[in-house]
């Protein structure tokens, strides 16, 4: 038994691929908690980040600047009451929101946090990221229909058509993202998402520089058409609070609910993560090709400690602002104790062993909250698109786009 | 689903075969409100769908009725005066400044000129907030969030200049009829004109958010269209008629307190789309902000009361006064019995009339544009149901 579980410490491939059971499981136990982690810290970022947007402080009641706010909604939703219509289909009604959290933790199987760290990799990869997370929208549609009330009817259906509509310009963005691994000397493409970083660090460039716009605009059309997929502003149709008060979950309460926002938030990271994966270089730090050498290496291998200090001081800086009265003391306390544990985590990231290996999840990480970052930013700019804008924005503009993409690529590829 | 849902029959809207559930026929009937988030309080407007389309509308209204109509017969002339800041509680000061003239008609009296020129400030600052609130919330309905927090931010500094003139932010009664209750304070001109020189460039800051948001116009051009003809055939007044090509204000148009003095111009548009409304909206507060700057420099000094008894008792007879309300034309209409209450009150309020308009305007477009017309009516549900 325990042979079996150091024979992989040595391996070079993922845990699913070396045919590792143990390993697999602590990977898959890992990216969960990590991927709760990222959506308890990602409500309370966005929360934050909106509101500083928009000129007001957001969650500051429950812990230091809010820190808690997230912990405290989730109890919340936790011991409220689980309401089921009475006209609702008991059993779809049950499934639905199964189905959304299922398909959209499902996909980070595949999702290369760098060359090892991944549950497995799958030679299929992206079309099994693509094809298992375009079943979330089934369960969009089981609540829609099962709720059997107008407003998450009419929400499911504005979703399903988004859905589909989307997919297929997103697809064909993948596309061109997977033939331009295939120029190589061999002539072999990938759909392996290890294997799309592998041909981009090969071909020492990511994949949104390659024959320049041209993967430029790929990477355009996926990052809208994303923004589509998981139904969020300006494309938040299913959910528009102000045509159909919550759109497709307005019947859902409690922790039925909070699966829905889970699931959102997980997809918004899992599409970011394709997206990362197929244009951004996965887990590759910036300038690997033109900062190369021991230096340089050293250089961006500080990065990750040097973040978390710099957010420990930050952190700080805060206790130290924190208003001097007596009933402040635990807020300041616990905050200060929040920057200490950050601080820590910094050092940790110094000591040689844990900097090399922690890297490629760094950078991956790092260029996915810059993606989340985006989805924040759209929120707080963009205005709402109407459902025939949607659908013209969806056929006549991103599809012919990315027809156009896909065969100039494909023209270029030869050529170049 | 074994259970048929029957379907509630208080509408002309009925479904072509109503034995049919909702899920079988092609037609949807879905309430929109009493408790929507985007129907701006209590208004309830029942669909008629054929999937986003909408077949047909019909506003149900009363939630919010006070019988502030009613209540003026058994108050005094002085004593109603509050209770009119309760209908139109984003435009309180119109409110109040249409009533306080139509009782001076009565009474056959006329404000000083000072008390006419805080008026005219005080009102347009109430115009400027009204345009403010409706330009957070209509964005807000159209999806842009932030705007919101931003033209909130803005009005709070006029409430502030209310609470700071009358001791209230929303329902002021800033007015006396004959006159103005109060004094300005210290600083008055000071303050207002410093409101000025820090309001100018937000408005900028909303219009690069919206105007040419690619997004914004494409949701807002030719959206809920109206013609000069129909505007006119249903009573519609204020923005929405002037979006639709009429230059008619009563500011100029039957000038009532200090306006004629002033130099402003009446901003008309061209479609009648809710694009052009919220243009039209916008330059109004730019012209608000002239028509402030001009007034404040040269308040009169002398009395700020007209003499008027103690104890009003108006000739027996009946008047109609209207006044440009931010909202459209705002009458009252008092018939007086010779007695301190009067007979009857009747008010004509611009919300009312307009949201008549919404059937016509969201026929054949679709569910999100109702949303997008509602919000650009800018209709106060205390002042439709009164």
């Amino acid at each position: 038994m325990l042979d079996y579980i150091t024979s992989y410490l040595n391996s070079d491939t993922t845990p699913g691929s070396a045919g590792n059971m143990f390993w697999a499981f602590v990977y898959i136990i890992l990216i969960f908690l990590g991927l709760s982690v990222a959506v308890i810290a990602m409500n309370w970022l966005e929360r934050k980040i909106l509101a500083h947007m928009q000129v007001r402080l957001g969650p500051m009641r429950v812990g230091p600047h809010g820190l808690l706010q997230p912990i405290a909604d989730a109890l919340k939703l936790l011991i409220k009451e689980d309401i089921m219509p009475s006209q609702a289909d008991p059993l779809v009604f049950w499934v639905a929101p199964l189905m959304v959290v299922i398909t959209s933790f499902t996909v980070f199987i595949v999702v290369p946090f760098g060359p090892t760290h991944a549950v497995t990799d799958m030679n299929i990869g992206v079309l099994f990221m693509l094809g298992v997370s375009s079943l979330s929208v089934l369960g969009v549609v089981m609540a829609g229909w099962a709720s059997n009330s107008h407003y998450p009817l009419m929400g499911a259906l504005r979703s399903s058509a988004q859905m589909v509509s989307y997919e297929i310009a997103m697809g064909l963005a993948v596309v061109s993202a997977v033939l331009m691994t295939s120029l190589n000397k061999d002539g072999t493409g990938t759909l392996s998402m290890i294997g799309i970083v592998q041909a981009q660090q090969s071909q020492q460039v990511w994949f949104i520089f390659k024959f320049f716009p041209l993967g430029l605009i790929a990477f355009f059309i996926f990052a809208v058409a994303m923004v589509a997929e998981t139904n969020r502003a300006p494309f938040d149709l299913p959910e528009a609070e102000s045509e159909l008060t919550a759109g497709f979950h307005t019947e859902y309460s409690g922790f039925r609910w909070s699966l829905f926002f889970l699931a959102e938030y997980s997809a918004m990271i899992a599409v970011s993560s394709i997206a990362v994966t197929l244009w951004l270089g996965g887990w590759m730090r910036p300038f690997p090709n033109a900062l190369s050498g021991e230096t340089w290496d050293l250089v961006f291998s500080l990065v990750p400690g040097l973040t978390f200090l710099f957010l420990a001081a930050m952190t700080f800086y805060s206790t130290a602002r924190m208003p001097k009265h007596p009933y402040f003391k635990v807020q300041t306390i616990g905050l200060g104790g929040f920057g200490a544990v950050l601080a820590l985590i910094g050092v940790a990231l110094f000591v040689p062993p844990v900097r090399d290996r922690i890297q490629d999840i760094f950078w991956f990480s790092a260029k996915v909250a810059l993606s989340m970052y985006m989805y924040i930013w759209y929120r707080g700019t963009f205005p709402r698109y109407r459902f025939d804008q949607l659908m013209k924005v969806g056929w006549k503009v991103l599809l012919p786009l990315g027809i156009g993409v896909l065969v100039l690529t494909a023209i270029a590829g030869i050529l170049f | 689903m074994t259970d048929r849902t029957t379907i509630d029959r208080t509408s002309h809207l009925e479904l072509e075969h109503h034995e049919k559930t909702f899920l079988d026929s092609n037609e949807l009937i879905i309430n929109m409100g009493p408790q929507h988030p985007a129907t701006h309080g209590v208004l309830r407007v029942i669909l008629k769908l054929d999937g986003e389309k909408v077949l047909g509308t019909e506003c149900v209204i009363g939630y919010l009725h006070r019988g502030v109509e009613k209540i003026a017969e058994h108050r005094t002339y002085t004593m109603f005066n509050p209770y009119v800041d309760r209908m139109d509680y984003v435009a309180a000061v119109s409110n109040g400044l249409g009533y306080c003239e139509a009782v001076e008609k009565l009474l056959n009296v006329e404000a000083p000129r000072r008390a006419q020129y805080i008026r005219v400030v005080l009102t347009e600052l109430n115009r400027l907030a009204s345009h403010m609130l409706w330009l957070g919330t209509h964005a807000l309905d159209i999806g842009a969030i932030t705007p919101l927090f931003y033209t909130f931010r803005d009005r709070e500094e006029i409430l502030k200049i209310f609470e700071k003139y009358c001791g209230a932010r929303l329902t002021t009664h800033a007015f006396r009829i004959g006159g103005c209750s109060y004094e300005t304070y210290d600083g008055f001109e000071r303050e207002v004109k410093k409101f000025l020189d820090f309001v100018t460039p937000k408005i900028d800051e909303y219009e690069e958010l919206l105007t040419t948001n690619r997004i914004w116009v494409e949701r807002t051009k030719d959206v809920g269209k109206i013609s000069a003809k129909e505007c006119i055939a249903l009573g519609v007044t204020g923005p929405v008629l002037r979006a639709s090509g009429v230059k008619w204000d009563l500011r100029k148009a039957q000038p009532y307190a200090a306006y004629p003095d002033f130099d402003f111009e009446i901003p008309v548009g061209q479609n009648g789309d809710t694009y052009d409304r919220y243009i039209v909206r916008m330059q109004e507060m730019r012209q608000s902000l002239r028509i402030i700057d001009q007034a404040i420099g040269k308040i009169p000094d002398g009395p700020i009361m007209a003499k008027i008894p103690k104890v009003m008792k108006p000739p027996v007879g009946e008047i109609y006064h209207s006044i440009e309300a931010p909202k459209g034309e705002l009458g009252y209409f008092i018939v007086s019995d010779g007695s301190t209450q009067p007979y009857r009150v009747r008010v004509r309020p611009p919300s009312f009339v307009n949201l008549q308009a919404l059937d016509m305007m969201v026929r054949g477009a679709l569910v999100a544009d109702v949303i997008a017309v509602i919000g650009t009516l800018d209709i106060v549900l205390g002042e439709v149901d009164r």
